[in-house]
């Protein structure tokens, strides 16, 4: 069975004229690392808020269609019944960091779970280990830098040990290299711990690589749904203008130009670097 | 800026600012209450001269004498209306009985301004937080205490980046009469709220994604321990009210003015 | 013209934000200040339109020190736009929000209303005319900020961080938007650290790290010098980093855009045949 499944999903936010996500069906494997993507508006966060009952719960809005998480019909629970096996990380590492040390944030979810001192302490630790932060523990988090809140953030929703991680847009307000320490972060997470990691990003050159399935959003339908070597070299993801990864868009450039180049579509600079360094030696 | 700087709380370990605030709390309350009861000058400098040897423990002489030296203006004001007015109401003339009792009104003020700001300046806020939930006041006006200390320095700073933004588009804050510069504030004025409520919005999604408000039974990472420390807090606060009380009721206390002997004979004027 | 001659910048707090900062960028040039977060490229730009004022050095506009004039007097040759449109948009409609600025500058009415056609019209807001701004998507409303301040068509743009949480084709637009002004010899400096973006526009590139400028040069040379990047925190462009690993092949190092790269590549090949 899928760890989510949706089942012709539209809803509209109170208020709202029309859908921001229409008839959305899709299927997420345990363990997989899918990357959603689409222009700006395209309903990608919206989708998102569907995994742990924000929608419909707390943005309350018009809601058709059906989501299960690990068997769980989402709108039959509370936010916080889903929070236990579904974690957000948000786009703005400031405004999701509300205690004043960095370990009592991460330690905010179990607090409300009502979890024991003992393994509160246990789970606090680990989740700061393996992000990175355990010598900040003790800091404020408004005296770190972006990259650094945005770990923390991603160690508090570890800590309550949640099945899936979903993360919408986490790095944009950081520099490319807290972002890429981000992005390993995560994709650590789901290859050593299994955890299912379903990330919400523009950059596509910084992320495709991690990724073992990609969602296409435009217009609040799902467009493309699939692997990500086929996706990505389609034309119609070129024509959607999801900024296709610079390697991919050489070695599509270069097949046109009837150079033979392998079958495995590259995904980053060093994939298409390898496969060059074949061609030019031969 | 700086006004906000007192606000971001250091993190300092001392024997004071490891002591229980619950405790320390009490002990500022004793403080007050004594300083209430006593309208002679010697007893309020015993306990002005008491909260000296905390503030050495704790290492925050020099935010204390500035909070201190903040202090002195209004200071100055209530000597000088205790003064005007016994002056006025004695006919007149300044005796050492009411010169005396402006000095010690003084000093009153001055003893609680001290004993606050020792405990402000060695309880960290997150340590305040949790005294407070720990004191079983609901936890939503703890959470909200805590979040408002967070968001203080991210809204001052905030604030700043709004008045440049405007600044860079040709605002002049300090232009025209009142009635205008007043109005020159709403480019600030609304962003700031606008970004206040998208913010709250964006906490409140957070909060309700890391499972707030799952159970009534919360449990919390840290807990507050009795130490050793906040034992020996304990006796002495009640040592300083029992013996205040004793000397309240059954001693006299001596004014300046006995000790020094009569050198002061009223003036007329 | 904007000269900055060993400038010293100390925030209120104590934090040491420039140490000994020189440069100069010509009337009509096109500059990126890259660099990690922290390394001191908004409070290099907040100098230009006299925000701050330099604690040491001086900084000159057009021969004047920022310090003898104010912000409003400076402000009308230098435009600024902030990172976040949410710091400055506040009017009841997209067209008064344009105008707040040519207003503050004391144009008459009527260039007031011409001017805001005339932004609306460039930046593709025709439109949203009588919209809130507080309605529009956070693209858009990116846009009404740029020409709020592009209105009263300062001599200088600067942008800080135009591409941060924004999606390809809203890049493309910007990109358009800066080559179109760059035509037009607007003198342009954009704050970035987004190195594919700079690679698609090529300009003149400044690296900045710890108060300092440590590299200024056209982009194709900077960007492609790992040594110098690493120092920044930056990255390589994807297709140079392609490159970078193709060197020994005799191939050149300096590739930052995907048609030169497929050049360099087809020829390589070609004369590999003969």
């Amino acid at each position: 069975m899928s760890i989510i499944e949706t089942k012709n999903l539209t809803y509209t936010y109170p208020g709202g004229t029309k859908p921001s996500i229409k008839d959305v069906s899709i299927k997420i494997e345990k363990g997989e690392f899918v990357l959603i993507t689409g222009p700006s508006g395209c309903g990608k966060t919206t989708l998102c808020r569907c995994f742990n009952a924000l929608i419909p719960n707390f943005y309350q809005g018009e809601l058709e269609g059906e989501v299960t998480v690990i068997g769980l019909k989402v709108a039959e629970h509370q936010i916080y019944e889903m929070a236990k096996h579904v974690g957000l990380v948000f786009q703005n590492p400031e405004n999701q960091l509300f205690a004043l040390s960095v370990e009592k944030d991460v330690a905010f979810g179990l607090e409300n779970l009502g979890v024991p001192r003992e393994e509160m302490r246990k789970r606090v630790d680990s989740a700061l280990n393996l992000t990175g932060i355990y010598d900040l523990r003790e800091r404020a988090p408004h005296e770190l830098s972006g990259g650094q809140q945005q770990r923390v953030a991603i160690a508090s929703v570890l800590a309550m040990q949640p099945e899936v991680i979903v993360l919408d847009e986490p790095t944009s307000f950081l520099d490319p290299l807290g972002a890429k320490r981000i992005f390993e972060v995560i994709y650590d997470l789901n290859r050593k711990l299994g955890v299912t990691v379903v990330l919400v990003e523009h950059r596509l050159d910084l992320t495709a690589k991690y990724a073992n399935h990609i969602v296409i959003m435009d217009d609040g339908r799902i467009v493309l749904d699939g692997e990500p070597r086929k996706i990505l070299s389609s034309e119609e993801a070129r024509l959607i203008g999801v900024g296709i990864p610079k390697p991919t868009r050489l070695y599509q450039i270069l097949q046109k130009d009837r150079v033979s180049l392998s079958n495995t579509i590259p995904l980053s600079s060093d994939e298409m670097a390898t496969m060059l360094r074949e061609v030019l030696k031969s | 800026m700086s006004v906000f700087d007192g606000l971001k709380f250091r993190r300092v370990y001392s024997p004071i600012h490891n002591l229980d605030p619950r405790i320390k709390f009490i002990y500022v309350c004793a403080i007050f209450t004594t300083a209430i009861i006593f309208l002679e000058l010697i007893p309020l400098m015993i306990l002005f001269l008491m909260q000296v040897p905390f503030v050495i423990l704790a290492g925050v002489k020099r935010e204390w004498l500035r909070s201190m030296r903040g202090a002195t203006f209004l200071a100055a004001v209530i000597f000088l209306t205790n003064f005007i007015f016994s002056f006025i109401s004695a006919g007149y003339i300044v005796t050492a009985f009411n010169l005396e009792h402006a000095v010690a009104m003084t000093l009153r003020f001055i003893v609680l301004v001290e004993s606050f700001s020792v405990f402000f300046l060695t309880t960290s806020p997150d340590h305040l937080g949790l005294a407070l939930e720990q004191t079983h006041i609901p936890y939503e006006f703890c959470f909200a205490f805590t979040t408002a200390v967070r968001f203080v320095p991210v809204l001052a700073e905030e604030a700043q980046t709004i008045m440049d933004a405007q600044k860079a588009r040709g605002l002049e804050l300090e232009r025209g009469n009142f009635l205008k510069r007043i109005r020159n504030y709403i480019p600030i004025l609304i962003p700031l709220i606008v970004s206040a409520i998208r913010r709250s919005l964006e906490l409140a999604e957070a909060m309700e994604s890391r499972a707030w408000g799952a159970t009534e039974s919360r449990t919390n990472l840290y807990v507050l321990k009795m130490h050793r420390g906040d034992l020996v807090l304990i006796v002495i606060t009640v040592g300083i009210l029992a013996l205040a009380i004793y000397v309240r009721l059954f001693l006299g206390i001596p004014s300046m003015n006995d000790i020094l002997g009569r050198f002061f004979e009223p003036q007329y004027f | 013209m904007i000269e900055v001659e060993n400038v010293y910048f100390t925030y209120p707090n104590g934090v040491e934000a420039l140490k000994g900062a020189s440069l100069k960028i010509k009337n009509g040039d096109f500059v990126a200040i890259m660099g990690e977060n922290g390394a001191g490229k908004t409070t290099l730009v907040k100098h230009f339109n006299g925000l701050l004022k330099a604690t040491r050095g001086t900084v000159l506009i057009d021969g004047v020190d920022t310090t003898k004039v104010s912000v409003a007097k400076l402000a009308r040759k230098v435009g600024f736009v902030f990172q976040n449109p949410d710091s400055q948009l506040f009017s009841e409609t997209v067209e008064q929000e344009i105008a707040f600025g040519l207003k503050n500058f004391g144009f008459k009415e009527k260039t007031i209303k011409s001017r805001v056609t005339w932004a609306l019209k460039l930046l593709d807001l025709a439109q949203y005319r009588k919209t809130s701004p507080f309605m529009l998507s956070g693209g858009e409303r990116k846009r009404v900020a740029l020409a709020s301040v592009l209105a009263w068509n300062p001599k200088i743009l600067i942008l800080d961080e135009p591409t941060i949480g924004q999606d390809h084709r809203q890049k493309e637009k910007l990109l358009q938007f800066i080559l179109q002004m760059k035509t037009q010899r607007k003198t342009i400096i954009i704050v970035t650290h987004d190195v594919e973006f700079v690679a698609e526009c090529n300009p003149r590139v400044l690296l900045m790290r710890q108060g300092k400028i440590t590299a200024d040069g056209e982009a194709r040379k900077v960007l492609t010098n790992p040594e110098i990047l690493i120092q920044a925190s930056i990255v390589p462009p994807q297709i140079t980093q392609i490159f970078l690993r193709l060197s020994d092949f005799g191939l050149p190092k300096e590739v930052i855009d995907i048609y030169e790269a497929r050049e360099e590549l087809l020829n390589f090949l070609e004369r590999k045949v003969k």
